[in-house]
């Protein structure tokens, strides 16, 4: 996993609400068996239509989609399945942070999982940065903040919170797997004392 | 964090409490024990590649069980014996699972057994799922087991692998809810109905954070294979997972059941069971309390399972853009009646409705009716057991004369990998659990009801309750 620290980049705006996994990923990409060149099939319902033609005036088709690294997405983001696939095609897409007001369980652990940083910001904030589509944020992992240029020329600073365990494996890019690993003894007494 | 030992604690505090290898602390998440990993073709490859990649060999083979379903064509092999697989790459996901269970000594039921089946609906018919234990599967219904008391949720792909290598899993605390559903539900109210309302009521991400505990008559009157629909359902209102405290009921499903303990093991087990129930005065999060009496048969309009109305009931106006576009996308306009709506495909299965009692209902509408001339209809068994069961009965024959497909079981048109597709722009009355944008198929339409709401449908070929089927010719 990739350790990711400090995001800085354009951000790109899908304000839609619930945008759940079938949407990031449709269940037919699925059945490979390796997760190589998923990004490719991300949106692909949003971005191709039923011929397989590209929609060229859809955000996603833009050439600046792939270069923004920061999604900023409508409420209860990554709903639906558990299907990994998710995460993994947005930075297969060439995400490397997703923003919303609320960001759904399974998705925000396995986004956690793969390097995608999920950021869960408070509302009111949330709603000015629906605004700010293709204006370049810098989200600091190592501050917890959203960093922002204001109109007047000053910087706004937001906070977010974010699971200890998980900052700590994103920033250093650590597997979390190392961490049950090192358990063994406990997972072993455990085992025993059943 | 955790209550002293003394006070009452919930059917959940008990699980996770039970299930501890290290505690949570401030810098670092619980690790807990994990009792039965379910595993399908899908989400695991990659699991089973973290494993070659480190050199290690699966830790509990023996509480690991695997199936083929989500890939899987319900159609029967041809004459040359090939199984229609919707694509190369689906059949080579299958035979990926199959080599990778007999490399690392999984149990898998494949084609040949006779309890192949959706993994939500096989682990508990095969008595693998029981009250008291953790289970996880890469798949968010995982939901569905905790309709036996077990703390059940689905994990990532990366997890799989975690418990596949350690039979453990990392986790920080859910927060608990408890929803409470009093009174009895009215006749022809089913499970399905009061989940798509509790869905309504709390919103898709209403659960977001929590694992809820329903409780009260209309949920302790419901049989198991109800209580797994409500369970089931559970993730689409964004919750880990949904649990219902052992009973009698419970209890008397388990009995006999393969995988169960059996005669004085299994009344010793039975007896633990009935301990896990939430202490009286335990604390939840956060407790919500409805009326079962005042909900009615229900099927969504929308493109989250939390649009809603009851049956008989006009389009609601939409509440902000998002239902504006779903509303778009379905192509109905607010104050419109649904019955309007000609349907096109009516599907029957998945892990939400596919069940014995499911097809007992569907063939009770089907019974001397026929499916409309313009509806294509698919009853898909949720397991070979559920199968045979139906077989034996008859169902099948009744299901077939009334003019819908009999499939072999697996996940279908729940979720459009397999080759059961809706086609761009259909509506498909379904059984299933989710009408996301496209979820059936690109383009595909989709409204989530009842078993028996889905098979009326199919007979008016318009979006109907059973109270509007004609009563049958009297047979002299
Ligand atoms: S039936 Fe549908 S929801 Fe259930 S396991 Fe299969 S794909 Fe998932």
């Amino acid at each position: 996993m990739q350790a990711i620290s400090q995001v800085t980049g354009p951000i790109l705006v899908l304000e839609q609400e619930n945008i759940d996994t079938d949407q990031i990923i449709p269940a037919r990409f699925l059945t490979s068996t390796s997760f190589a060149g998923i990004g490719e099939h991300a949106f692909a319902d949003w971005r191709f239509d039923t011929n397989g033609d590209a929609i060229a005036d859809h955000v996603l088709n833009q050439s600046r989609a792939r270069r923004s690294p920061i999604l900023v997405a409508g409420h209860n983001f990554g709903c639906g399945s558990s299907r990994e696939h998710a995460p993994r095609a947005l930075l297969g897409f060439g995400f490397r942070v997703v923003i919303s007001s609320q960001i759904a369980d399974i998705f925000r652990n396995n986004s956690q999982n793969v390097g995608l940083l999920p950021v869960v910001l408070d509302k009111d904030q949330f709603a000015s940065l629906l605004q700010m589509d293709g204006q370049e944020i810098t989200v600091d992992l190592e501050q917890c903040r959203v960093l922002v240029s204001a109109a007047d020329g000053g910087e706004q600073s937001w906070p977010f919170t974010i699971d200890p365990f998980a900052r700590h494996c994103l920033l250093r890019g650590l597997d979390r797997f190392e961490f049950l690993v090192q358990a063994n003894d406990a997972i072993t007494a455990y085992e025993e004392g059943r | 964090m955790s209550a002293p030992e003394s006070s009452p604690k919930s059917l959940f505090d008990k699980l996770w409490n039970a299930h501890l290898v290290q505690a949570q602390t401030e810098a670092t998440p619980a690790i807990i024990y994990i009792d039965l990993h379910l595993v399908h073709e899908v989400t695991s490859p990659q699991g089973f590649d973290l494993l070659r990649e480190k050199g290690i060999p699966v830790r509990r083979p023996d509480l690991t069980l695997a199936t083929l379903d989500h890939s899987t064509p319900t159609l029967p092999a041809g004459a040359d014996g090939i199984r229609p697989y919707y694509t190369e790459q689906a059949r080579h996901q299958v035979h990926t699972l199959r080599d990778n269970c007999r490399e690392f000594g999984i149990e898998l039921h494949d084609w040949d057994s006779p309890s192949r089946g959706i993994v939500h609906v096989m682990g508990p018919e095969l008595g693998a799922t029981r009250p008291g234990m953790t289970i996880v599967c890469g798949d968010s219904h995982t939901s569905t087991h905790g309709a036996f008391g077990a703390l059940a949720f689905g994990i990532g792909t990366t997890e799989v692998g975690h418990v596949l290598a350690t039979q453990c899993l990392l986790q920080t605390k859910p927060k608990s809810m408890r929803i409470n559903v009093a009174g009895k539900l009215a006749g022809g109210v089913t499970a399905k109905d009061l989940a798509l309302n509790i869905i309504h009521y709390l919103g898709m991400n209403g659960g977001t954070g929590y694992v809820i505990e329903y409780a009260g008559e209309a949920v302790r009157n419901l049989d198991m294979e109800s209580r797994m629909t409500l369970c089931n359902l559970t993730i689409e209102a964004g919750a880990r997972a949904g649990m219902i405290a052992p009973d009698a009921t419970t209890i008397e499903y388990l009995r006999g059941r393969p995988k169960a303990p059996k005669d004085a093991a299994f009344e010793t087990a039975a007896e633990s069971w009935l301990q896990l129930a939430s202490d009286p005065g335990a604390e939840f999060d956060h407790e919500i309390n409805l009326d079962g009496s005042a909900i009615r048969p229900t099927i969504t309009y929308g493109t989250d399972p939390g649009m809603s109305v009851a049956i008989g009931e006009p389009v609601p106006p939409a509440a902000n853009e998002s239902q504006a576009k779903a509303l778009k996308y379905m192509g109905f306009s607010a104050g419109q009646s649904l019955g309007e709506r000609k349907v096109d495909v009516v599907f029957i299965g998945s892990c939400t409705n596919g069940r014995i009692s499911d097809l007992r209902a569907v063939a009770k509408v089907l019974h001397g009716r026929h499916v409309a001339g313009h509806v294509r209809m698919l009853v898909v068994p949720g397991s070979e057991d559920v199968r045979k069961q139906a077989e034996d009965e008859g169902l099948h024959e009744t299901i077939i004369k009334a003019g819908a497909e009999w499939r072999l079981p697996g996940c279908s048109m729940c979720l459009a990998m397999n080759g059961d597709i809706v086609a761009p722009g259909e509506t498909a009355v379904s059984t299933s659990n989710r009408n996301f944008e496209g979820r059936q198929g690109s383009g595909s339409r989709t409204l989530l009801a009842s078993p028996e709401t889905a098979a009326a449908c199919a007979v008016i070929g318009h979006v109907a309750g059973v109270s509007e089927l004609q009563p049958l010719q009297e047979s002299r």
